[in-house]
């Protein structure tokens, strides 16, 4: 016969149960919590890192091309413009790419042939970013610079060697300024955005494959059998269907190439001054943070600190709308 | 009648032919890549990449950049694996459908795709410009700083990966045990961890495949060191930051050194992310 009562022995056991239940849901929540602080944290820290260079320059920081460590003035226009050109010109490429992929892999490929190529594309975004770099550094660059910038400048822009303008550049506005150059090298705003391109495609076509197939079977087969062509179907019935979905795969694919560091700092030419040419070298914000954070000191630190702020912030905004946009077509279908 | 049928089928070809030139284009880029990846990395490779270090600069090898990458990757996963776990089980069963959950939800697959630089410098500002005004400037840029950031980066993908392995497990599972009276925490820990084991291990893979090329953040948290050293209090260089200055640095013998890393590390990250993949197949083939 044991002391305790037998009916405590249940009841102290509940409570035991109950407070390790609870101690263990307070540990899941905290961990959970970490998340949050990590994208508030690194809101705030580089805010507070960059607030005096906030302070100092205000709004004329967001619009002046200043960045002269010797008289202490700068401004995130080139970095911005260098950032978004490139993205912007990565979209242009990849976004029709990656339909095309998608729609090869859902509706054109035999089907044994599918899964092999799906998972070889995908292993284009598990190639690691320092790898595009220095493809793109030493391998692209130079066949960039000796068999398309020639071609480029020759038809669109000016004649490298004597400056002629091409027919091109004088009869259609703005088109022979952006792709004027007299520097010889490969590294360009416009490499950059090709780099940028096959690095997020992966991205893009696979989010788009994805909801592709999401598509009901019988709403593509009752339009094959009112006599619609295979784009057509594409077109008119799985792009509507899937449409808030596919823009937040661009969305996504546009924050990744937003935030790329390494393929573009390789490529890019990291020079601070504002061309309109899209083959003269450029920077973009993480560039210049990796080139320029370990040596600087000061107003010049405080100023990469800001300009990680605009991108956090501007990057945060993008895949905030791709995420949004991705959810529409998931709670759509009662997930 | 005929010319409408003519020119809808020339349409569809055409798009046809684009879409298969569009993947070829893709694949061709892959194989470019991979192709100068293996020809120069095998040309470059020699034994003293493994027996000497960075310090001796062109005559030298990449040593303790590998044992430097295999601490911090081991400090970014040994931070990221607890807490994520346990953040995505908070997901799966104690939040699922809770306003907090989906909103923590939603913001991890944000930081799932964040600039990993501007997680460096995060790090930096919360931990190496601490230690550095702490210890009067005796440890500064560190290994473990390093590990930190990789977490940060690492964190996502486990929590992510968690959350989806968790949600798969069949609800009678969690019924049954609940009947006998098996407390929460009990449940949770001993008979959904494990039944979603192979999947968890799966996320923690792909995020270790994920961190092993992120140069980025470590520029700025354990910035390189040209010498050997096993304590990530001390500044610490990685592969990918050994790639990135070698491949900046003018000399052609650097290059064809870099080259080898790079080989190294994309060889490494590939068979992680097919170990993985693998792992999850031969889960799947069970259930």
């Amino acid at each position: 016969m044991s002391t305790i009562p037998a009916t405590d022995i249940p009841e102290q056991r509940a409570r035991h149960d109950a407070r390790h239940d609870r101690l263990f849901a307070g540990l899941l929540k905290a961990c959970a919590l970490i998340v949050l602080a990590a994208l508030l944290g690194a809101a705030f820290a580089t805010l507070w890192g960059g607030r005096e260079a906030f302070g100092t320059f205000g709004w004329h920081f967001l619009v002046s091309s200043a960045w002269d460590p010797s008289s202490q003035e700068y401004g995130a226009l080139v970095p911005v413009y260098g950032t978004l050109a490139t993205s912007f010109i990565a979209l242009l490429i990849a976004v029709p790419v990656s339909f095309g992929i998608a729609l090869y892999l859902s509706e054109v490929a035999p089907r044994w042939l599918r899964t092999p190529v799906a998972s070889a594309i995908e292993l284009l975004a598990g190639i690691p970013s320092i790898i595009y770099g220095m493809w793109g550094l030493f391998v692209f660059a130079p066949f960039f610079a000796e068999h398309i910038k020639p071609w480029l400048t020759n038809y669109l822009g000016n004649n490298p060697d004597d400056g002629t303008p091409s027919w091109v550049a004088t009869h259609v506005p703005f088109v022979g300024k952006l792709f004027a150059s007299d520097y010889p090298f490969g590294a360009s705003i416009l490499t950059a955005g090709i780099v940028l391109a096959i690095m997020i495609i992966p991205f893009i076509s696979s989010v788009m494959r994805e909801v592709f197939q999401t598509v009901p079977t019988r709403l593509k087969e009752s339009a094959y059998a009112l006599g619609s062509s295979t784009w057509e179907v594409s077109w008119d019935i799985v792009l509507p269907y899937t449409r808030s979905a596919v823009i937040g795969g661009i969305f996504l694919g546009l924050g990744r190439a937003l935030g790329e560091t390494m393929a573009v700092t390789f490529v890019l030419g990291n020079a601070m001054d504002l061309s309109a040419s899209l083959l003269d070298p450029g920077s973009s914000i993480a560039s210049t943070i990796a080139n320029q954070f370990s040596e600087a000191v000061g107003l010049q630190k405080s100023a990469l600190m800001a300009l990680a702020f605009l991108l956090f912030v501007v990057t945060f905004i993008v895949l905030l709308i791709a995420r949004l946009m991705l959810r529409r077509l998931a709670s759509r279908e009662g997930r | 009648m005929d010319l409408l049928y003519f020119r809808r089928r020339l349409t569809n070809a055409l798009a046809l032919v684009l879409s298969t030139l569009a993947t070829l284009v893709g694949l061709a880029f892959l194989a470019w890549i991979l192709w100068e990846t293996l020809r120069q990395g095998l040309a470059a490779l020699d034994l003293k990449l493994f027996t000497k270090i960075t310090a001796y600069g062109d005559q030298g090898g990449l040593a303790n950049a590998m044992v430097g990458s295999l601490i911090i990757n081991f400090v970014g996963i040994a931070i990221a694996t607890p807490i994520g776990v346990l953040a995505g089980t908070w997901l799966a069963e104690y939040a699922n459908r809770t306003r907090l959950g989906e909103t923590i939800r939603f913001l991890n697959d944000i930081l799932l795709s964040a600039p990993s630089i501007v997680m460096g410098l995060f790090v930096y500002t919360i931990i190496v410009l601490p230690s550095t005004a702490l210890t009067h400037g005796n440890t500064t840029f560190s290994g473990f700083a390093g590990g930190v950031a990789l977490a940060l980066i690492a964190l996502p993908v486990i929590v992510r990966t968690t959350d989806e392995m968790l949600r798969l497990v069949p609800p009678t599972l969690r019924e049954a045990a609940l009947s006998l009276g098996v407390p929460q925490w009990k449940l949770t820990s001993q008979i959904l961890l494990r039944a979603a084991r192979s999947g968890i291990v799966t996320g923690v893979l792909l995020a270790l495949a994920r961190i092993s090329g992120e140069t980025a953040p470590l520029l700025f948290t354990a910035f390189g060191n040209n010498f050997m050293t096993f304590n990530p209090l001390d500044k610490m260089s990685s592969l990918p930051q050994v790639i990135y200055q070698y491949a900046n640095d003018p000399g052609e013998t650097m290059h064809a050194l870099a080259w080898a890393g790079a080989f190294v590390v994309t060889l490494f990250v590939l068979l992680l992310s097919l170990a993985s993949r693998l792992l999850f197949a031969r889960k799947v083939s069970h259930d």
